[in-house]
């Protein structure tokens, strides 16, 4: 099963701290929504940080992250 | 916009070159006018704002910051022309603007916002070590909130109407300070006939300064809260990156300028009451942390579509008319007869400072979702 997080509207750091803890959680792929460009750099950059794969889609302004091993 | 340049202000080397810009252009303000040690200070520049729309009484620290102007409009232009600009509001708003004016007091306990911490380090004022000690205390003190489920709850898409009104806002500004009107006798709008008010660059050079330093943190999201945080948080070092990068790249400019001198007393607009000047930034360090960012970002914010960062703004706003109304702001070291007289802060400035902890502690324990 996907996990999703749905990190819309929380303001930094907390897109960040969620996905984190479903890292640590280890079950992938994970699925994070976030809706700002900062939010979405954020956990790209700590997600590739640990050596995930991100793949980035973009809907209706909104950002979809999905994480992998 | 190239995606190479895009990329470029996401990587490494993009948030170093803004701290090194902010470095470099920091120095020159003061080299062109600016208030020593103070060529970029949010909290300052708004406490200076706030006096000449007459919010509080202080004659020598009243002028209409163009760089606060620049910070705004720079960030918006970047948010527009990158397609980033977005509409948002509603996450705690009231709790936000009581964060602001609490992060005001605990900075003008101090006298300087964290961008001016790095620039007063820079400039050989050894009192900033303290005060970035004291901010790092407070910042670690928020990040234990935040790993125990603290957050202001959801933001919400809004009309652009709604972020708008902060970049109008200082449109607003921008035309006070060049029409300069005086609404009352002896009233606003002020400016400093002498004091650190009455320092600054010519109003074009300043704005095109405020503009350009608003464009590169809007593009790299520098915060030197962040900064922290991210260390602390989970050892990401992106952001300190480019902190470093400012006062290093300030202390060289500095140096060249000829405008460094180091020691603890007697340096200008600050003071060397060291239990003070940690306690004034350990405030400001959790109000930044349990608000989302250091006073540079949230005018970037502001100037992106962001209402809820605008809110903190204005609560910094009312924070510095409060500061200096209720005589807790911090007071600078001086020579009477010769003799050097340590300046800081009033028993009202410190009760304000320990009420401002107990305070932010409380939006801290109380604003936690369970997980």
């Amino acid at each position: 099963m996907i996990k999703t997080i749905d990190a819309r509207g929380l303001s930094c750091p907390q897109p960040v701290i969620l996905a984190n803890k479903a890292i640590d959680e280890g079950t992938f792929p994970i699925e994070v929504f976030v809706d700002t460009v900062t939010a979405r750099e954020n956990v790209r950059r700590m997600s590739s940080n640990k050596g995930l794969q991100v793949v980035i889609e973009e809907v209706n302004e909104e950002f979809k992250l999905t994480l992998s091993k | 916009m190239s995606k190479k340049m895009i990329s470029f202000f996401a990587s490494h080397w993009g948030i170093i070159f803004a701290g090194a810009a902010i470095g470099i252009i920091a120095p020159l303000l003061q080299k062109f006018g600016n208030p020593p040690n103070m060529g970029v200070c949010v909290a300052c520049f708004e406490r200076d704002i706030a006096g000449a729309l007459g919010l509080h009484r202080a004659g020598v620290v009243q002028y209409i910051r163009p760089e606060i102007i620049g910070f705004v409009l720079g960030s918006m232009a970047a948010a527009l022309l990158f397609r980033e600009f977005r509409s948002r509001a509603g996450s705690a708003p009231l709790v936000r603007f009581v964060l602001g004016i609490f992060a005001m007091i605990g900075a003008l306990t101090f006298l300087g916002c964290p961008w001016r911490a790095l620039l007063r380090l820079a400039g050989g004022d050894l009192n900033a070590i303290i005060g970035l000690i004291g901010l790092g205390a407070g910042i670690a003190v928020g990040v234990v909130f935040l790993k125990s489920g603290y957050n202001l709850g959801r933001s919400l898409k809004t009309y652009t109407a709604v972020g708008l009104i902060m970049p109008l806002f200082v449109v607003g500004l921008l035309l006070l300070l060049i029409f300069h009107p005086q609404f009352s006798a002896g009233g606003p709008i002020l400016f400093s006939a002498k004091g650190p008010g009455s320092l600054h660059a010519p109003l074009l050079i300043s704005l095109a300064a405020g503009l350009i330093i608003g464009f590169l943190a809007q593009r790299t999201r520098f915060c030197t809260m962040g900064a922290a945080r991210d260390v602390i948080l989970m050892g990401d070092t992106h952001l300190l990156s480019g902190v470093i990068a400012l006062v290093v790249i300030a202390f060289i400019a500095n140096m060249v300028l000829g405008q460094v001198k180091f020691g603890f007393e007697m340096q200008p607009v600050a003071h060397s009451n060291y239990l003070w000047n940690f306690m004034g930034m350990s405030l400001a360090g959790m109000a930044f942390t349990l608000g989302g960012g250091c006073p540079g970002r949230q005018l970037i914010l502001s100037g992106e579509g962001d209402s809820d960062a605008g809110i903190f703004v204005l609560g910094m706003i009312v924070g510095a008319g409060v500061s200096h109304n209720f005589s807790l702001a911090g007071s600078p070291d001086s020579l009477v007869d010769g003799v050097l007289k340590v300046g800081g802060v009033s028993q009202y400035g410190m009760i304000a400072v320990i009420l401002g902890i107990v305070v932010c502690t409380l939006i801290g324990l109380t604003m936690r979702e369970k997980h």
